[in-house]
């Protein structure tokens, strides 16, 4: 499968007005280049998934939510686009404000905190696939990339509780740590699961095996469980209500982000949102078929031949996946406003003996499935 | 450094110590400015003592410099989410001490009022209550219908929160036109709604668990706090002094006393005093309805005194507020000015039963149990 | 059970607690010094039970009289309300804490040493509790003159307009 970063430095090499260069130089260029877009996705994903949330928690709860700011001639009011221009005032706002670090606060990581965790999850999307052929780069150990790196993360949260110097940030601090250690391991086993059965920690391929046979939610009774305790664990791992303990608002005041404000405030905001994308991309891509269409799926079981499958090919790829991420963010979203917060030690009980014998089982169970159905 | 050295040293015994919190003066959930000072080992909390006083506004203080009337807009701003039964447990104490007769259309509206009040302040309890175990969207839904309450309540008296509305002797206003109709139409629309926030918060799972068997407060305990109201009958103990005492005309309305059973976890915890204030949002509709259906025709103003001098002497007289047992204690000396008036709040007793139920669970679940026990600072500091 | 029955019932327990003839009035008058072991009886004795404290006030008699506490007693089981009134002198006055009898009396008795300055003697944590800790007076009493500064903060005392 080719990938942004081979087709843009092939792009490059092909410009022959440019003057000969180095492939290490094309290389930063290309990097520079991919790292832009990424960072532009992330803001504009924090953009219009903040405003998407704030107007689905407010239709949730008999409210309108933004209503007033419009812009690009929408005008305010009480539609679905009546507010839009509000997240845009907001980032605007959040951009101008006093940036404070508390006087006993350790200095140097309470400056690096926040970039860590931004950092993790701005690397995690180098290996995230948005589409056939348009991932930035396609690892031969995807998976166990991206389950490696968002765990980084934690460590970022750690430092930035620890160097606020505040009692509460330090509480949702060691919150998230316990909590990110119980929850990885019920999501690595069932992702285990998946590469069981496919034989590779390459996403496209993971993919590939999927449009050979069928999406994995569909495969087998295990693999339904595996998907949700997947979901789960990652709604979990993206710290949203039900799970949202390290900055459980009516608890810990706003747990480890309580002293921040201003940019390295919204560098927290930037990868909860973030985070909340890696997630459902990963189970879109694993368990729902990624940018396989749903339509052809159906067309094909019923022996439609392949020449009329309008709805698939690359762009309808992206527009399936990004479909789907959206519908998983949606389903995030609802589980925000719906539920109320589980209690530390019920989140441990839930990770450590629900979901890491059912995630445990699974891999023997689906090992079964395959030795005697496949 | 030597092997001996080394094997000295405290290396590889680790050391804890308690760690002291400060929950509040800010804290979302204190539900006011609130100061609790808790001890910790780890997330497990060991000890809770709480600061008051921050919004200490000398109630007290002032009374002994106002007259009788103008003690009822302070009253008022105790508790300030049940100013209509706060109103009225003074008038009614006032007039007691005056041997003073009401008309029955006053009795009425007023019962009328304070059981919309005790709607009003229970969807406040059980919206906060919710927002502290994490749950927004109750919230908001209790927050849609408690605005319809405060909407007659502002058709009435001009009002939302602090009313003024019952005099000593009468009412402010009488009831404005078509205020039964309106009120009727709040009782069927709200009545269904009930159901809604069983649906969303009562019955989840999640909710349960988090209340469940959490912050047992046993009927002995309770009594000796001087705790009332859901959090005794959440406890299990039937006592309403609506039903046990009656006072105004209490008497004359079918409803029932709501207990707690303990149906999610153990008699008293934090989920049975949640319940309780959802079922006697039906009650008090059931009050309501039978008020206004017996609403009888009268001058709402001709009992009102053209001055009230309380003969000497001194008087308790308690009620049922939305909280609990609301007691005024007013001594007079046949002034116009009351010579001590003591305001028995049941915020108070039922804040200081805390530490009691507190100790030994999570910080989390301290917010929850502050949440069941549904204080409001401004009456606890008065 | 009426007033008379449990005047007689405390003399028969504590003789010498009883100021005066206290029967012909709507409240029991105790001296402080045995107002514990009458706190006693009346909460274990079978047929008072008072076991619910519904209200504990301060009073002030006047800056000529003494101070006084108002308890308020209820018996859950028996149904019967009795009021009893502690005068102590006005200076200095001290009487026995029943915080451990009915924990109602723990923070109301701070909140009348608070605003009274009557201390309760065995109170576990008598402190002020409405007051900032640093309050200087015990502002119900009668005689007490509203400090002109606070911290320096000038303490506004117009009047006007509801006066």
């Amino acid at each position: 499968m080719t990938s942004f970063t081979d087709s843009l430095t092939g792009w490059f090499n092909g410009l022959t007005w440019l003057p000969d260069m180095s492939p290490a130089i094309v290389a930063v260029f290309v990097a520079g280049i991919l790292a832009l877009a990424v960072f532009t996705f992330m803001s504009l994903n924090a953009l219009v998934a903040v405003y998407f949330e704030r107007k689905v928690s407010a239709f949730m709860q008999d409210r309108l939510g933004p209503m007033e700011v419009g812009i690009f001639g929408f005008r305010g009011g009480k539609k679905f686009w009546g507010g839009i221009g509000q997240t845009l005032a907001d980032a605007i706002k959040l951009l101008g404000k006093e940036d404070t670090i508390p006087a006993d606060a350790d200095r140097p990581l309470f400056i690096l905190g926040p970039f860590i965790l931004f950092g993790a999850a701005f690397t995690a999307f180098i290996g995230l696939p948005i589409g056939w052929g348009m991932v930035i780069s396609d690892f031969n150990i995807g998976v166990f990339f991206i389950t490696a790196i968002t765990s980084v993360g934690v460590i970022g949260i750690i430092l930035s509780g620890w160097a606020s110097n505040n009692k509460w940030s330090l509480y949702g601090a060691m919150r998230s740590a316990a909590q990110i250690i119980s929850y990885e391991l019920p999501l690595g086993m069932s992702l285990l699961l998946v590469v069981m059965v496919a034989g590779s920690l390459q996403f496209s391929d993971i993919v590939q095996w999927q449009e050979d046979n069928r999406w994995f939610i569909i495969h087998s009774p295990f693999t339904v469980v595996a998907f949700m305790i997947f979901l789960v664990s990652g709604v979990a791992e993206a710290n949203r209500t039900p799970f949202d303990l390290p900055e459980a608002e009516s608890e810990l005041v706003a747990g480890y982000m309580t002293e921040y404000s201003g940019f390295r405030w919204s560098l927290f905001f930037l990868s909860e949102y973030a985070s909340m994308v890696i997630i459902s991309l990963m189970t879109a891509i694993v368990f729902l078929g990624a940018w396989l269409s749903p339509v052809a799926g159906i067309l094909r079981m019923f022996g439609v031949p392949e020449g009329w499958y309008y709805l698939s090919g690359p762009l309808w790829g992206l527009f399936w996946l990004m479909g789907k991420v959206a519908f998983l963010i949606f389903t995030m979203m609802w589980f925000r406003w719906t539920f109320p917060r589980l209690r530390p030690d019920q989140l441990m009980y839930t990770a450590w003996k629900v979901f890491l014998p059912f995630a445990l089982a699974n891999i023997f169970f689906v090992g079964l499935w395959e030795l005697l159905l496949a | 450094m030597t092997a001996t050295d080394s094997k000295s040293s405290n290396f590889g015994v680790v050391e804890t110590e308690e760690m002291v919190l400060n929950m509040g003066p800010q804290h979302p959930s204190t539900h006011g400015v609130l100061r609790l000072k808790i001890r910790t080992d780890g997330e497990i909390v060991t000890h809770i003592e709480p600061h008051l006083g921050y919004l200490h506004r000398c109630f007290e203080k002032h009374c002994e410099n106002l007259s009788y009337e103008q003690v009822i807009p302070f009253t008022d701003r105790c508790d300030y989410l049940a100013s209509m039964a706060n109103n009225h447990i003074y008038a009614l104490g006032v007039e007691q001490m005056m041997g003073l007769e009401v008309p029955d259309r006053v009795e009425y509206i007023r019962i009328i009022m304070v059981e919309l009040q005790r709607i009003a302040s229970h969807l406040m309890g059980v919206g906060t209550f919710g927002l502290d175990v994490g749950g927004i969207t109750p919230f908001t839904y209790c927050f849609r219908d408690r605005e319809r309450v405060l909407d007659l309540f502002e058709y009435t008296c001009g009002a939302r929160l602090l009313y003024n509305y019952i005099w000593i002797g009468g009412l402010s206003h009488d009831l404005p036109e078509n205020f039964v109709q309106y009120a009727n139409e709040f009782l069927d629309y709200f009545e269904p709604k009930i159901d809604e926030y069983n649906r969303i918060l009562t019955y989840n799972k999640i909710f349960i668990e988090r209340t469940g068997d959490v912050g047992v407060l046993p009927a002995d305990v309770a009594i000796s706090y001087g705790c009332t109201g859901p959090v005794l009958r959440g406890s299990g103990v039937s006592w309403d002094l609506r039903k046990n005492e009656p006072y105004s005309i209490y008497d004359r309305f079918e409803f029932d006393t709501v207990l707690g059973t303990g149906e999610m976890g153990t008699l008293g915890d934090c989920w049975d005093r949640y319940f309780v204030r959802i079922q006697e949002m039906r009650e008090s509709i059931k009050i309501v309805r039978q008020a206004l259906a017996q609403l009888p025709e009268g001058d709402v103003f001709e009992a009102l005194p053209k001055k009230v001098r309380p003969p000497e002497g001194s008087i308790y007289f308690r009620g049922e507020s939305p909280r609990g047992e609301l007691g005024y204690f007013i001594v007079s000396d046949g002034k116009n000015v009351p010579y001590r008036v003591k305001m028995r709040s049941p915020a108070f007793c039922n804040l200081s039963v805390i530490n009691e139920i507190g100790a030994g669970w999570m910080i989390s679940d301290i917010v929850t149990i502050l949440g069941s026990l549904d204080i409001v600072l401004g009456e606890i500091d008065r | 059970m009426d007033l008379q029955s449990i005047v007689k019932s405390v003399r028969g327990a504590q003789p010498e607690a009883l100021v005066a003839d206290a029967a012909q009035e709507e409240h029991l008058e105790l001296t402080p010094d045995r107002w514990r072991e009458v706190a006693r009886h009346l909460i274990d004795d079978a047929d008072l039970q008072f076991d619910a404290l519904m209200c504990l006030s301060g009073y002030d008699e006047g800056p000529e009289g003494s101070l006084a506490v108002i308890y308020h007693l209820f018996s859950m089981q028996h149904k019967h309300k009795l009021e009893v009134r502690i005068k102590v002198p006005r200076d200095g006055g001290s009487l026995p804490s029943v915080a451990d009898i009915w924990r109602t009396a723990d923070w109301h008795e701070r909140e009348a040493y608070d605003l009274f300055g009557m201390t309760f003697e065995g109170h576990p944590d008598l402190r002020r509790i409405l007051l900032p800790d640093d309050w200087e007076g015990h502002p119900l009493k009668k005689d007490y003159l509203t400090p002109d500064y606070y911290r320096g903060i000038p303490v506004p005392k117009d009047k006007r307009g509801w006066e």
